[in-house]
């Protein structure tokens, strides 16, 4: 037989005869033949019959054995005869192969109208939202009842995993935490002097950044960053043991996952955003004193005089008790995605994004809370 | 015999000191369906994965459809790409798109081919896969393991390859969906006249479906043969393998239709 490695050739030819169309395909045809043969095939308008010599074709594929169904089929509604004449064993067998298997279309079950179908996306999202908040509480709850349980019996408590996850979720956030808090100090010193200044009162920039940064920024943006890497790897750790069924294993094995995966983690979170508060605390103030010494010529002992006397140490109280919460929205938030993640990879990458804009939605909304709490009690 | 369309020679395959294949040697003829076995670890899918170009071999050569894929061009290869088809184990459907969509992917290549005639042919090779029209709508998490590998066939076959690789086209069917999926593979392979080359575990595919046995142990492709060949070779797995109890039910039940041969 001979070997052709090249691209194969095929070709068809359509003529009109007295009452009749001939449609000759000859060689080997192909997918690639199908554009322009089914172009042809359309523009044949004739009453008559339509016949397909296939004498010389060597071979051809199923999108060809297609086209001439296909043909078929409008022909038949034209009442048009069409046959398939001279046709070799194995190009009959594709053309009756593909006649078979012919896909008759099923009527799509009818969409509702649009306002309808409006109204029910949003209304499926209000109560979606209020179920998240269900399932929200609900690990929560979960969360704190196996803390119980694990304080009335200490051994059900993991104490190497809790060690592992503050090491993940504290340890090595401390860098990426610290130069993070360190820039935001940078970055107000320098736009706070250049806006004091038209006032003369420059000194007071130190005010501004350590009620802004101890106060605020410090915790708010270290829990942005937890919460974008840590609930992400919550999610994505949890999720992908929900897909591979290994929690459904280790219950039958009789190990709780609430014990085994959702303590531990939260509980890491818990201890370890209260000190990543306070790295950035310190890191962030360390940055500001920097930066006006060089811009202002505040020296660093003034900057610290200052900042006794100017600053009240409830600032940093108000700062650093809401890092535990934040801790707790982040952990619960990241383990509860990872629980719904479904058996499908595109599960688990949805799921961690939303996780990410879940959690940093929830430390925003929870940080206005406290401002207005903080406010209304005279802090 | 009929033509050539694969040869292997002298393949080797190797993962850090792990030799998985070596010195293997391996012809596959056009029209002809051949099953791959062996026990678990001799490397059927490695073997599937090599001839089918996604992994580059240590040592030996790879000829497919006249091509050496060693040497051949980044052109040659995509023009071989559209001459084969590849089935993975469990479909590997792009998860965002559906199973339409999916089989519409490789159609796209084809220059002049609009959106209507496209869909139209990525609807016969659903249809030609066994699929209802209503699948073709669906996402491929929507299904269930024995529609994904329809599916996935359908996305090999889109293109009318003349080689199509099936890695464990059975494995996780029930035995009705798996008979069914072998009457499939069956029908397409004559009527299409599409050589295949299936890796598996499943002895009543081989019965059922395989024209062609090649059986890999001791890092090479120790025999071939027919089914019925391979009761009579002297080795260890070999006879265990078809002539244990599982193959007796197999042979069995193929040999019980009144259509024996």
């Amino acid at each position: 037989m001979e070997r052709r490695t090249h691209r194969r050739q095929g070709s068809f030819e359509i003529r009109s005869e007295a009452e009749r169309t001939r449609v000759e395909l000859s060689g080997r045809l192909t997918v690639r033949d199908l554009p322009s043969l089914e172009a042809a095939l359309r523009e044949i308008d004739g009453e008559g019959p339509v016949e397909f010599d296939l004498a010389s074709a060597e071979s051809i594929d199923t999108s060809i054995a297609w086209a001439i169904d296909a043909a078929r089929q409008r022909f038949d509604a034209r009442q048009a005869e069409v046959s398939v004449t001279s046709a070799a064993p194995n190009v009959a067998q594709v053309i009756e192969t593909v006649t078979e298997a012919r896909p008759t279309p099923e009527p799509a079950e009818p969409g509702a109208p649009w306002l309808t179908a409006l109204l029910s996306r949003i209304g499926a999202g209000v109560v979606g939202m209020g179920a998240l908040l269900t399932e929200f509480a609900g690990v929560f709850g979960m969360f704190l009842a196996r803390v119980a349980q694990s304080i009335i019996r200490p051994r059900e408590f993991r104490l190497t995993a809790l060690v592992h996850h503050c090491e993940a979720v504290g340890l090595q956030a401390v860098p990426i935490v610290a130069l993070m808090s360190f820039l935001i100090g940078v970055v107000l010193a320098f736009q706070g002097s250049a806006q004091l200044r038209q006032f003369g009162a420059e000194v007071f920039v130190v005010d501004l950044i350590a009620i802004s940064i101890l106060r605020e920024l410090g915790v708010l943006l270290t829990a942005i960053i937890v919460a974008g890497r840590t609930a992400s790897a919550y999610t994505a750790a949890i999720g992908s043991m929900k897909m591979r069924q290994e929690i459904d294993a280790m219950r039958t094995l009789g190990i709780d996952p609430g014990h085994a995966l959702i303590v531990p983690r939260v509980l890491a979170l818990l201890l370890m955003l209260p000190i990543l508060g306070l790295i950035a605390d310190a890191a962030g103030l360390f940055g500001g004193a920097l930066m006006s010494w060089m811009e202002l010529g505040i020296s660093p002992a003034m900057f610290a005089t200052r900042l006794v006397e100017g600053t009240n140490v409830s600032n940093v109280f108000v700062g650093l008790v809401k890092a535990p919460v934040f801790a707790i929205l982040i952990g619960v938030i990241g383990c509860q995605a990872g629980l719904k993640v479904g058996s499908t990879a595109e599960s688990l990458g949805r799921m961690t994004s939303s996780a990410v804009v879940a959690a940093i939605f929830a430390v925003i909304l929870a940080d206005a809370i406290f401002s207005i709490f903080f406010q209304q009690i005279g802090l | 015999m009929a033509e050539t369309v694969i040869e292997v020679r002298g393949l080797r395959n190797q993962f850090g000191s792990h030799v998985v294949h070596e010195n293997l040697d391996l012809d596959v003829y056009r029209g002809e369906i051949l099953g791959v076995v062996g026990g678990s670890g001799t490397g059927k899918s490695v073997l599937l994965r090599t001839i089918a170009g996604l992994q580059r071999p240590a040592a030996g050569s790879v000829r497919m459809l006249g091509t050496d894929m060693e040497t051949a061009s980044e052109a040659e290869l995509r023009g071989l790409s559209e001459r084969i088809g590849v089935m993975f184990q469990d479909g590997a459907l792009f998860s965002s798109l559906s199973v339409l969509e999916n089989v519409e992917v490789p159609l796209k290549a084809i220059p002049g081919l609009g959106t209507e005639l496209t869909e139209a042919l990525a609807r016969l090779k659903i249809s030609l896969s066994g699929l209802p029209w209503i699948a073709g709508d669906k996402y491929p998490a929507e299904l269930s393991g024995g529609m994904r590998k329809r599916a996935g066939l359908a996305r090999a076959l889109a293109l009318d390859p003349e080689i199509v690789f099936l890695d464990e086209p059975t494995a996780g069917l029930d035995p009705i969906g798996a008979a069914a999926f072998d009457e499939v593979i069956r029908d397409l392979s004559r009527s299409l006249g599409i050589t295949v080359f299936l890796v598996t575990h499943d002895l009543d595919t081989l019965y059922a479906v395989c024209d062609r046995v090649a059986v890999l142990a001791e890092k090479r492709v120790l025999v071939t043969g027919t089914v019925e060949e391979m009761a009579e070779v002297d080795h260890p797995w070999v006879k265990e393998y078809f002539l244990g109890p599982r193959a007796r039910a197999a042979r069995g039940a193929i040999a019980a239709p009144p259509t024996k041969g």
